[in-house]
């Protein structure tokens, strides 16, 4: 069972741009799915339109097993949501603001209404700014009273976009711990973010986005299977090293500054070590490493300042 | 922990709270708490108690324009004070209250896309085509609720100022006082409803944009142009059919037998404005996507 599924999903824009081309994301119930890619690769617009706030050009898409646009009414109840950045009614407090979002939800209980408000301001520590006009709110408390509407009630799936923008290092830690007390409790938890650093740690499984296509969808350790362990030397002789490393037929062989490497594949590093002595290469260190998940992440989406799109 | 526990727990099956008029409530507080919104009711207030004063001061003995309706309220001022309410209620509504009724419903939906509440709303899910009703709602009570302030502020002004007693009519025939201020209790009505019209158009243009000024200054611009489409003799074929034509229709009600035609008239022109609008809205908002 899916949280989540898409099929063909597709969003063109009416300037032709292509932001989300026919992806299938599937985000298992009960997992912590990170969807990541860079600012501009079409995370927010799939969001926008798996809450049915954009409709899509072409393919489907379910939520908790309603299909959506169409079923939105009937499914969104169910699902907490942070989109694109905290929005609210800057003239009202914080506390009269979730209210203002309870009250919209006419499957909302409304004498439990003043009690669902505090506990939710007491989840995310605002319960003393609860009283105070959102305009004098803080970048963090403003992101905080977001999360903090998306738990008004119990759900089944939260989708946060980019939760911990704008967040001191402090704050973030803490959307983090929140996050895995959301999916102890059982609810899915689909979380976007540009940084895989912030997310690495509590998802379960990750979709990358790229220019608008879904260039990986999996476990974490899947993801840490396609990146290729590489073998290190390190040697006085590295012009000498690399001589022996591809003439053992392996891939991608670099000479560097008193190191040389190459892509293990599947050869045996006993018999590259033995084969390395036996060339007189002197052997200072020797060692597999596998790459980063930073690096995976970076081969997979693109490195620097490119936007995207 | 223990409240938040209940919180982040999973989901119970949601139980619809049927026919729930909790999100019309909360649209009301949002109209009528907001200062923005007091303080144009609070314009709505001050003009015709400014218009009594000015005109208990400058003209005692009646006077100015004769020629028109407007005029004829004017001359009759003098010896009742009911007519203050007639004369605000007339004067106001060329500009005063369109221009006040066009902030608040260029603002219903423009405003909640500029604040990117208009996203969250939706998907708390309000659903677009309640959230659509639910604004319309409070803009008609707006409406309402300003041209009985104008109308209430007026009579208190004109009865405190001038005398009160049975009303001349238009027609020539005077009336007792109790009918004269029915009569201004439905004009307030047709006015009221004029208003309504307007919310509509204004709700449309709303939903076109995520820019609250532009659809505000958009739905002015248009009934300044009804208005002056309406005075251009040329035109008088086609004037009928403007928007705001009928405003002015409501000295109908000041006449002995009533008008009536010309109520069902603009009433009916009213509707047809106010369905066309609600509908382009509708096909609008349901249809487009939400970018705020």
């Amino acid at each position: 069972m899916h949280a989540v599924t898409t099929s063909g999903l597709t969003k063109r824009f009416r300037g032709g741009q292509l932001a989300v081309d026919g992806i299938d994301l599937a985000v298992p119930e009960g997992s912590v799915y990170g969807f990541l890619g860079p600012n501009g690769s079409g995370k927010t617009t799939t969001i926008r339109m798996l809450l049915g706030l954009a409709f899509p050009t072409s393919g489907s898409a379910e939520l908790l097993g309603v299909p959506v646009p169409d079923g939105v009414t009937r499914v969104l109840d169910r699902v907490g949501a942070l989109v694109e950045g905290p929005a609210f009614y800057p003239f009202l407090t914080g506390a009269v603001n979730l209210s203002r979002f309870d009250a919209a939800d006419r499957t909302a209980d409304p004498r439990t209404a003043t009690a669902r408000i505090e506990a939710a301001l007491d989840l995310v520590g605002l319960q003393p700014a609860a009283n105070k006009k959102y305009r004098h709110y803080s970048l963090g408390m403003k992101q905080r009273l977001a999360i903090a509407a998306s738990l008004l009630r119990p759900r089944e799936l939260i989708i946060l976009d980019e939760p911990t923008n704008g967040l001191d290092p402090q704050g973030t830690r803490e959307v983090r711990a929140l996050i895995r007390q959301i999916a102890a409790g059982g609810t899915t938890v689909f979380v976007s973010s540009h940084l895989l650093a912030e997310v690495e740690q509590i998802c379960t499984h990750v979709g990358v986005m790229r220019t608008g296509r879904l260039v990986f969808q999996g476990s974490l350790p899947d993801l840490r299977q396609t990146g290729a362990a590489r073998i290190r030397v390190q040697t006085a002789d590295a012009g000498a090293a690399v001589k022996v490393l591809s003439a053992l037929g392996l891939a991608e062989p670099q000479a560097g500054d008193g190191e040389a490497s190459a892509i293990l594949a599947g050869a045996e590093p006993e018999r590259i070590c033995a084969e390395l002595v036996q060339a007189g290469v002197g052997v200072r260190g020797f060692g597999i490493v596998a790459p980063s998940l930073e690096d995976l992440f970076v081969d997979l989406t693109g490195e620097g300042f490119n936007v995207s799109g | 922990m223990s409240v938040a526990d209940g919180i982040v727990g999973q989901a119970r099956e949601p139980r619809a709270v049927p026919m729930s008029l909790r999100f019309f409530q909360s649209e009301l507080r949002i109209v009528f708490r907001r200062k923005r919104n007091l303080v144009l009711l609070a314009v709505a207030a001050a003009f015709p108690l400014l218009l009594g004063i000015v005109l208990k001061v400058s003209a005692p003995g009646g006077g100015g324009p004769n020629d028109t309706t407007t005029g004829a309220f004017f001359s009759q001022l003098a010896g009742n004070g009911i007519f203050l309410s007639f004369i605000a209620l007339s004067t106001m509504l060329t500009l005063v209250m369109p221009m006040l009724m066009s902030v608040v419903a260029g603002d219903s939906v423009a405003g909640e896309a500029g604040y990117g509440t208009l996203r969250y709303l939706l998907a708390v899910p309000a659903g677009r085509t309640r959230l659509l009703a639910v604004k319309y709602a409070a803009l008609v009570a707006f409406g309402l609720c300003m041209t009985f302030v104008v109308s209430a502020v007026s009579l208190a002004v004109g009865a405190a100022l001038f005398p009160i007693g049975p009303v001349t009519l238009l027609s020539g025939n005077t009336v007792s006082l109790a009918d004269g201020l029915l009569r201004l209790f439905l004009v307030t009505l047709y006015v009221a409803a004029a208003m309504a019209q307007l919310g509509a158009i204004g709700l449309f243009i709303s939903t076109l944009t995520e820019h609250p000024i532009g659809a505000i200054a958009a739905v002015l611009v248009l009934v300044v142009a009804s208005e002056i489409a309406a005075s251009v003799p040329q035109l008088a074929t086609v004037a009928p059919y403007l928007p705001t034509y009928w405003w002015v229709g409501f000295d109908a009600l000041l006449r002995s037998p009533l008008d009536t035609s010309t109520l069902v008239k603009g009433l009916l022109s009213y509707a047809v404005y106010a369905v066309l609008a609600a509908l382009s809205a509708w096909a609008r908002f349901t249809s487009a996507d939400v970018t705020s």
